[in-house]
């Protein structure tokens, strides 16, 4: 547990929550990533610049924090540009077929005790936790 | 002005991820590593997320309306079908694999990084792919949609994709 960092990582739990009740307050809406995110690539009339403006601001908060903070960025793992594109695709491709990810399902949807979001939080812990099983313990930690 | 709220609340959102470490794969693959040295934080990060939002959600939601917006839009469905499940599950080994969910993902793409910009660049891919499959492996779009004031279907699910 030598990264083990339950203070900071409250603080940003505590903050991402903030966050997402102001969408909440302010827009009526669910601060769900993969579905604010999905709604940019591919916009429906007066839907766009809501979700236009959220994601700059996930990206101005990334681009500004790595000038401020770059050991927050440090930890990191050993795969290979082909292991992280094929990542991508299925995350890419399950948040659309599932409904959602961690901030919509996990943060937001279990937040508001809905079913639909329990389960499909369970089935991507216990795909991740699978994962990772395979990857570190039967492949020996690079892919 | 109206924007201006999205726009912070990305960045606090940001804020809150790289505070909380999510936007560092190797804490994230280490809260999935339950079999090696487990890193508890993101359990952390979960836990004040949602016991935030669950308070400020109930608040909230006691208004008529949102402050900008006409009404509320939440998430409508609760049917559990194959289509969750193999979605979570299919985003889970994603997950765990590279290690970035699409916040922190996005995030981290910003600050240049060669794994998140490729990672991003897949997810979109993904997320078009999805798209192809839904229209000619599923033929979800041939069915005709559901009629929204049957009387037969008054309680029964609705189906409108809710936005997680």
């Amino acid at each position: 547990m030598e990264n083990f960092t339950p203070i900071a990582s409250t603080i940003g739990g505590l903050l991402i929550g903030l966050s997402a009740a102001l969408m909440l307050l302010f827009h009526g809406r669910i601060a769900g990533i993969s579905g604010i995110f999905r709604g940019v690539l591919q916009p429906k009339k007066g839907e766009f610049a809501w979700r236009a403006a959220f994601i700059g601001g996930l990206l101005a908060g990334g681009a500004a924090l790595v000038f401020m903070t770059p050991e927050l960025f440090a930890v990191s793992i050993d795969r290979s540009l082909v292991a992280v594109a094929a990542a991508g695709l299925l995350v890419g491709f399950g948040t659309r077929l599932g409904n959602g990810c961690t901030s919509g399902h996990g943060v937001c949807g279990m937040s508001r005790l809905s079913a639909r979001s329990f389960v499909a939080t369970a089935s991507f812990m216990t795909a991740g936790a699978i994962t990772v099983f395979i990857v570190n313990h039967l492949l020996g930690g690079a892919v | 002005m109206k924007y201006l709220v999205s726009f912070g609340s990305g960045l606090l959102f940001a804020l809150g991820l790289v505070v909380g470490g999510m936007t560092q794969p190797g804490k994230v693959v280490g809260f999935l590593d339950f079999a090696g040295d487990w890193d508890p934080s993101l359990a952390f990060v979960m836990g004040g997320a949602v016991v935030a939002y669950s308070v400020l959600y109930r608040l909230i939601v006691k208004k008529k309306r949102p402050l900008m917006e006409a009404k509320f839009h939440l998430p409508t469905r609760t049917d559990l079908d194959w289509r969750l499940i193999a979605g979570g599950a299919t985003f889970g080994v994603g997950w765990g694999l590279a290690g970035y969910c699409p916040g922190p993902g996005l995030t981290a793409a910003a600050t240049l990084s060669t794994p998140a910009v490729v990672f991003v660049i897949a997810m979109i891919g993904g997320m078009f792919l999805f798209g192809a499959f839904d229209k000619v492996v599923l033929n979800k779009r041939s069915k005709p949609q559901e009629p929204e004031q049957n009387p037969d279907l008054v309680g029964a699910r609705v189906q409108v994709p809710s936005e997680n």
